[in-house]
Formats: structure tokens, C-alpha cells, sequence
């Protein structure tokens, strides 16, 4: 399926780029596609957290992936 | 009564004030982070914030609305901002009022601590010799 991916913070610093598109077999939830970005981009294994939204919403590992997805990713956050 | 803006511009903490200024009212706290000049002994340049702001925005409301019901708030205003600030420059200002203070303390506090966890915003230190994402490594 085709999922198109946006970074933010040292998320983008680490992927290269504000957003791309990747296709992807064998990916079903947020879960297998966070495995997949730490295998892909081993700094987000050193980070502090790691978590997906979808829906501008935080969502959980199990939350079912569809294709056209849109999945952001949220590096540790630092506002105020 | 809410109010949650992600701003461009330099913030004004009379804006907040006033939007929380409430005939039932008998305490307004505001809180307001700023950039500071040192970091771990290291002069800090400035700061760049960036934000995922339709995400922001949902999750400051998010967090206003559950102060308004923990404390029975009467008005909150939660301004945001982003871009490049010079030391000294206001980061965010959170104002709260309610009938009586104590209220008006606990949430505040409250509403700063979530923000700081749970709301899509990142800032960059720059130094003379570098820079770091804040808090992103262990």
C-alpha cells in the first residue's frame, strides 16, 4: 500500500525530508510501520519516544493502516 | 470560553488577559515562557519553533477543555508561538481566570505541564557551535 509520510522536528532531520511517499507490503497497523521506520532509519531508535498520528490525532500500534494514509510523525516534543 | 492561536508574530500577554477578563472572576493567572540565554552553561543564539499546527491546536483545546472541567474555569486563553525568537521573546502565554484563585494557580500549572508532554511542537536551540532539537534524546 502507499503511505505518505510527514516529519517534523529532528523526525525530518532523520528522514531527509518534510514528507515522501513509500510503498509498502506487509505493513498492517502504526506498529509495523514504526518497526519499519527504526530498521529504515536507525536514529529513531535513539530518540527519547517515537509516536504516529493519524487524523491529527495520536493514535495506538494497532490502529489499521489503509492505503493514501496519511501518517505523521511525532518526535519528542519540546513546545512552551 | 476558549481561545487557542499558534502565532507568526510576537505575542501579547494583554490579549490573553483581557480575554479571560470575567465579571465572575476573581483570579486570573497567566503563565508565560521565554526564551533564556543559557542552556547547560551554553549561550543559546535563538530559538526556532516549529509546529504540526492543526494537531496543536486540537491538542491545546484538548488540554483547556479539561482544565475548564477539573477546575470550572471561566475563560482560557492559550497563544502559541512559532518561527525564529530572539532571548527574552515570549515562547507561549497561558491565562486562565476563576472565581477564586486557587483555581486559577492549579490550572495553570496544569495546562503548562501537558503542553510541554503532549502538544506537537518542537524547538531548536542554536548556539555558536551548533544546534539541538530540545529533549529529544534520552
Amino acid at each position: 500500500m502507499t503511505i505518505k509520510l510527514v516529519a517534523y522536528g529532528i523526525a525530518k532531520d532523520i528522514l531527509g525530508k518534510h514528507q515522501m511517499e513509500i510503498q509498502l507490503e506487509a505493513v498492517n497497523n502504526l506498529g509495523d510501520l514504526k518497526e519499519w521506520l527504526c530498521q529504515q532509519y536507525p536514529d529513531f531508535q535513539k530518540l527519547r519516544s517515537l509516536s504516529l498520528a493519524v487524523n491529527e490525532a495520536y493514535q495506538d500500534d494497532d490502529f489499521a493502516l489503509n492505503t493514501e494514509d496519511e501518517v505523521v510523525i511525532i518526535p519528542p516534543v519540546s513546545g512552551g | 470560553m476558549l481561545d487557542i492561536q499558534i502565532h507568526s508574530t510576537p505575542l501579547d500577554t494583554q490579549t490573553c488577559i483581557d480575554f479571560t477578563s470575567h465579571p465572575n472572576a476573581g483570579g486570573n493567572t497567566v503563565f508565560v515562557g521565554t526564551v533564556r540565554e543559557f542552556t547547560k552553561g551554553k549561550k543559546v543564539l535563538r530559538l526556532e519553533f516549529e509546529s504540526y499546527e492543526p494537531m496543536a491546536i486540537k491538542e491545546m483545546t484538548k488540554i483547556a477543555k479539561l482544565a475548564e472541567e477539573k477546575w470550572s474555569t471561566l475563560a482560557i486563553s492559550i497563544h502559541h508561538r512559532v518561527g525564529v525568537l530572539s532571548i527574552g521573546e515570549l515562547a507561549v502565554v497561558i491565562a486562565v481566570s476563576t472565581p477564586h484563585r486557587k483555581a486559577s494557580f492549579e490550572a495553570c500549572e496544569f495546562m503548562i505541564d501537558t503542553l510541554k508532554e503532549t502538544v506537537p511542537i518542537w524547538k531548536k536551540e542554536i548556539f555558536e557551535d551548533g544546534e539541538v532539537w530540545v529533549a529529544a534524546h534520552p
